[in-house]
């Protein structure tokens, strides 16, 4: 059981959150100008790392905010939370 | 058709059964009796632990179901037996042994329904196939709709699957309260409202898939490889893998394949690629073992749900997928209690059957839950990947077609629409959204 420190809410259960999948990824554009390559690699490719990943988190069950998880994919141990809009932070990965 | 399809089952001809008896190697009854009376003295290992040769045609990573089946028809099918199987662990240690060993074809694309019905027909003959008991047992399959709008998606299901030639039969509720004497039909949350059948449907025992393909593809020359762990590709200049270099030295190769379910990422990234792949923890259960209690296989739409009785008497059940990304083979606590409490729901009997085991395999889960076939970005470099939480009952198929691949050059008619190219073309196989199942 994963206990989630919602950065609005405080420590939480696992089962009061969603996770959205790997976070700070850039939308490519103009759309105009980009190759089918590069959308399918936008669309579809994930980082899917063995260690280190970060995330995107919703707090469906509380307050309903998205946040950010760096998380190990082997331990499930989480290493930050941070917001939406703060850059990655610098860990060992 | 091309030359190569399959017959609709495989079945050993009488020359074959002829020469058992003077060659003394394949199982049957008479080498049990002989082996009895010599005091089983005769056996000998189902495979060979050979040298490490520089160079092979094929090296294929991974020695689980898919890995193992893609080496026999390769050197079966097509007579190409310089063939090297690496594995990092022991062979059937990932997800070929971590599985419900639930068989079944319905799917709802054309392509889909092609594909797992051609593993399903390589099941059929695959005991006879391969002399190795697989267990195949044909129990079939009930799935149940607990409302009015799954009962909707199970009817548009059972029309594409009989469309496109599949032998599945919507039935009501007193054909299920006959097959299911212990599901609960009137519970309050999940009435039983009707479902539908898949006759041909069952279980096979997992580990006999992995060793019976082993010690064939062995029989056949290919050499299997165990503790022997990839750690990098050599490339030429033009970026054309031409061999691995492995824990136990390097190899040359024409082609290397690539069949690391749950690892799929992982080794794309050490070769230079990129997946549309998500690993995902997938949990399943066994209980003590129980007099015989449920003769067929039973899923539900609504909760996800999946049971069997095993030939032991446990029963095996699993359900969702842990949603988030994990490489941990153990799975989280609230999923493990939400699918067991949710079999005691379905099944009120069972509540007070104590659990034996519980695990995890890690699962490859494509955007468009759909596996990923054939050739990659890098050339020489072949992917078997993205069977989600499927892939047992795909292993005959996903060998049979990727070793059409590699003798021949191109993709296998049935293949074709699983390539990595389809997520730049457009054209994905939606199952997850199409077959409203749980997989």
């Amino acid at each position: 059981m994963l206990l989630i420190e919602c950065p609005f809410c405080g420590p939480r259960d696992e089962i009061e959150f969603r996770c959205g999948g790997q976070s700070h990824i850039q939308r490519p554009g103009p759309a105009s100008q980009v190759p089918d390559a590069e959308w399918a690699a936008y669309l579809f490719e994930r980082r899917n790392p063995r260690g280190m990943h970060f995330e995107r988190w919703v707090h469906v069950a509380g307050c309903g905010q998205w946040f950010n998880l760096a998380r190990d994919t082997t331990t499930h141990r989480i290493e930050a939370v941070y917001a939406m809009t703060d850059a990655r932070p610098e860990l060992a990965t | 058709m091309l030359d190569d399809d399959p017959p609709l089952t495989v079945r050993a001809t009488p020359f074959e059964c002829a020469t058992t008896f003077a060659r003394m190697k394949e199982y049957s009854a008479w080498r049990l009796a002989v082996e009895g009376l010599r005091g089983q003295s005769g056996w000998k290992p189902l495979w060979h632990s050979p040298e490490l040769k520089p160079r092979y045609d094929v090296v294929i990573i991974g020695g689980g179901g898919h890995g193992l089946a893609t080496a026999y028809y390769l050197a079966k099918v097509h007579g190409v037996t310089n063939v090297a199987v690496l594995e990092r662990g022991w062979i059937g240690g990932g997800n070929s042994g971590r599985n419900t060993t639930v068989i079944r074809s319905n799917y709802y694309y054309p392509e889909s329904i092609a594909l797992f019905d051609l593993s399903m027909r390589l099941y059929e003959g695959l005991s006879a196939e391969l002399n190795f008991n697989v267990m195949f047992s044909q129990r079939g399959i009930y799935v149940v709709g607990h409302s009015r709008h799954d009962m909707d998606t199970l009817a548009r299901s059972v029309g594409a699957m009989r469309a496109h030639g599949l032998a599945v039969d919507l039935v009501d509720r007193t054909a299920i309260s006959k097959a299911l004497p212990a599901l609960d039909l009137d519970h309050p949350v999940y009435p039983v409202l009707g479902g539908f059948r898949q006759a041909r449907a069952g279980t096979a025992r997992h580990d006999a898939v992995v060793w019976g393909y082993a010690r064939a593809a062995d029989r056949l020359g290919v050499d299997i490889f165990q503790n022997c762990e990839v750690q990098s590709f050599s490339k030429d200049e033009q970026g054309r893998i031409t061999g691995v270099k492995t824990t136990r030295g390097p190899i040359s190769a024409r082609s290397v394949v690539m069949a690391v379910a749950g690892n799929s990422s992982t080794l794309a990234d050490l070769a230079g690629f990129a997946l549309p792949v998500t690993s995902y923890a997938l949990q399943a259960f066994v209980t003590e073992p129980l007099k015989p209690v449920l003769d067929t296989v039973f899923m539900s739409t609504g909760t996800g749900l999946y049971v069997s009785q095993s030939d032991k008497g446990g029963l095996v059940f699993g359900g969702g997928l842990d949603l988030y990304p994990s490489y941990a083979q153990r799975g989280n606590l609230p999923v493990g209690a939400y699918t067991a409490g949710i079999l005691a729901e379905h099944f009120p009997a069972f509540s007070r059957v104590r659990l034996l085991r519980q695990w995890a395999g890690v699962v490859d889960v494509v955007k468009d839950s759909s596996p990923i076939l054939g050739e990659t970005p890098v050339p020489g470099l072949y992917i078997n990947a993205g069977w989600g939480t499927g892939g047992f009952k795909a292993i005959p198929a996903g060998g049979w077609l990727l070793a059409h691949h590699l003798a021949t050059g191109r993709a296998h008619d049935v293949a074709a629409p699983f390539s990595y190219s389809r997520f730049q073309d457009g054209r994905l196989i939606d199952e997850a959204a199409g077959a409203g199942i749980a997989h």
